[in-house]
């Protein structure tokens, strides 16, 4: 969101019973140009935290298969008795997958809170 | 042994029955048969999410097939938890904040096209069926194990409740119904289970059977890479397109709620996957004469009984009987609701007002899929479930994703990849069905389609779109305004609502 271009704001009265409504809103709401510049901005952070997930996942959980047909060592071993393959398989990837959509909960909010401080205005 | 599990059955029917009633009184209008009024708190709503998504495929399949086949059928349920992490990441607040009921409404809603909707529709009627039947199946078979009774009296118990349950009540006592199913799914295999390894550690814990590497190594038999991947992109992009799943989100209370909601989910999932694996482990130890004998399905429910007998025995499998018919009800509840709000909406809808249209729907859907059941009883539909997820990735997955995330899809490109997608995965499905899957590279193709069918599916929308750029849906803009913006903000999402369609 570190767009440097000056936005025009204007100024208004406070309405006391109506939620403040800012530029960037109307811009918005009107579908010009600076409105768009601030909806892919969302959009782009959203979307860059969902690959970026995408991308762990895939080289955490999505490289196993491949790491059991390189490495038939990965493949043979066992922790006090229990193959490795199964303990990965059978548990050690839930908590990869619970923390992961943890961590994209709390960053989805803040990139949400960020676009509600700049669109909502300082009435929030 | 036999009276013990029919009282079973009975108590989780009815009961299942009483807790839906106290949605009874609750469900007045249209949108409370649809979406329970989206008055549904996070917790709940997870609850009742993973009790309707823990089919009979995840009671006792999957337990079959780690018995069965080994390392490699770990993915199964890794997959299926893994699927709520891309539809977290990826769908669930735009999804809620679309205000779409079903997957047709989103359909018409982002590329404005009524063909798009029609194509959904047949597509969620399609995956709707094909997860249907096994659950009606699944329920004749273990009552044919436990009494000897006929396939078809099973299959018509499940279809009967679920008929009281869907036109009575609707969504609302649905979700009731639906949490309190997940905690009993998971107590009725989380008991019987801690027994069994006391009994086993007292045995002195052997593994003799357990040293074979075919069985106990991941990765094996012919083309294992290509099956094992195909498998993971099914399921991790298949869950997000269940009709029955996508439905529940639209009782979130907003964009934020179906996050949270989601994430309750996983680790719910979570808990639930770690007992199944366990049972095919002590079927290899104590139930082995399963894999000669092809009933692998049966692990689950037959364990008990070689653990030990007499009982105790008896006592443990009327629990798991228990919790399999759960297992069938909540899933099949779901899915008659999301295939009758959809056939009721594009069928009916025009001709009955919204309730009645609704329970009409919910009663041929429910009556078509017993037909259905009794006439493939012959065929191989118990893996059907699994290959549900493949249609659902190569269809609606690029759909959603394409939908929320790229500006250029349009109403063209949207039917032409689900046409694609759903053409080539369903008839994989039905090839596999038939029992006609060829010998070599081709076999492997139909019988885990995904990793074919998938990419051909987002190469076709996305094609298609480019060709027809000119024609995007005119409310672009306010449409991905309406999908990304936290709802507390005041702004001009459109007039797009799928309530006014039902006047």
């Amino acid at each position: 969101m570190s767009d440097d271009r000056p936005v025009r704001v204007r100024v208004t009265g406070p309405r006391s019973a109506q939620p403040r409504r800012t530029s960037i809103a109307s811009e918005i709401d009107a579908q010009s140009a600076v409105g768009e510049i601030y909806m892919r901005s969302l959009m782009r952070s959203q979307l860059r935290l969902a690959l970026g997930i995408v991308l762990v996942l895939a080289a955490s959980v999505g490289s196993l298969p491949l790491l059991f047909v390189l490495l038939p060592g990965f493949r043979h071993a066992a922790v006090l008795g229990v193959p490795v393959p199964w303990l990965v398989l059978g548990l050690g990837v839930y908590p990869v997958l619970i923390g992961l959509a943890w961590f994209y909960v709390r960053r989805a909010e803040r990139n949400e809170a960020a676009f509600n401080d700049m669109v909502g205005g300082a009435g929030r | 042994m036999s009276a013990l599990a029919v009282t079973a059955v009975l108590v989780v029917s009815l009961a299942t029955l009483a807790v839906g009633a106290i949605g009874l009184r609750l469900s007045r209008t249209t949108s409370d048969f649809y979406v329970a009024s989206r008055a549904v708190s996070p917790a709940l709503n997870a609850s009742a999410i993973s009790g309707e998504y823990l089919s009979a495929a995840s009671f006792l399949g999957v337990a079959g097939l780690v018995l069965l086949r080994g390392a490699d059928m770990l993915w199964y349920p890794v997959g299926w938890t893994a699927g709520y992490l891309m539809l977290l990441i990826f769908v669930a607040a735009p999804l809620r904040r679309s205000r779409a009921y079903t997957l047709p409404d989103f359909a018409e809603f982002r590329v404005e096209s009524l063909v798009a909707r029609r194509v959904s529709s047949a597509l969620v009627v399609l995956i709707g069926v094909f997860y249907l039947v096994p659950q009606f199946q699944g329920a004749g078979l273990t009552l044919r194990t436990l009494t000897g009774a006929p396939t078809w009296v099973g299959a018509v118990v499940v279809a009967l409740v679920v008929l009281v349950n869907v036109v009575s009540g609707g969504m609302r006592s649905i979700t009731i119904a639906q949490a309190f199913q997940y905690w009993l799914k998971l107590v009725a295999l989380l008991f019987p289970l801690a027994f069994m390894l006391v009994r086993w550690q007292a045995d002195g814990s052997p593994t003799t059977r357990l040293h074979s590497v075919d069985w106990v190594e991941p990765m094996q038999g012919p083309h294992a890479t290509y099956l094992v991947y195909s498998l993971i992109l099914a399921t991790f992009l298949g869950t997000m397109g269940l009709p029955h799943v996508v439905v529940r989100f639209y009782t979130n209370r907003d964009g934020r709620a179906a996050r949270r909601t989601t994430l309750a989910v996983l680790a719910m999932l979570s808990a639930f996957y770690l007992l199944p694996t366990l049972y095919g482990v002590l079927g290899r130890v104590f139930a082995s004469d399963l894999v000669a004998s092809g009933r692998t399905d049966t692990v689950v429910l037959a364990l008990p009984q070689r653990v030990f007998g007499g009982a105790a025995g008896d006592l443990l499998t009327a629990l798991l009987c228990a919790g399999a018919f759960a297992a069938f009800l909540s899933t099949s509840s779901g899915l008659v609701v999301s295939v009758g709000g959809v056939l009721g909406q594009d069928l009916l809808g025009r001709r009955f007002d919204g309730v009645l249209a609704f329970r009409l729907a919910g009663v041929l859907a429910a009556l078509t899929t017993l037909v259905l059941t009794l006439l493939t009883s012959g065929l191989a539909v118990a893996h059907a479930v699994e290959l549900a997820f493949a249609v659902a990735a190569s269809t609606f997955c690029p759909l959603l994703l394409l939908g929320i995330w790229w500006r250029g899809l349009t109403a063209a490109g949207a039917v032409a990849g689900m046409v694609v997608g759903g053409v080539l995965s369903a008839s994989a499905v039905v090839q596999v069905m038939l029992g006609h899957v060829p010998a070599g590279w081709l076999g492997a193709v139909v019988a885990q389609p995904a990793l074919c069918t998938v990419p051909l599916a987002f190469a076709t929308m996305v094609a298609v779109s480019l060709a027809t750029r000119t024609r995007l849906p005119e409310h672009l803009g306010r449409t991905m305004v309406r999908l990304h913006t936290p709802e507390d903000l005041e702004l001009d999402r459109g007039s797009y609502h799928p309530e006014a369609r039902r006047g």
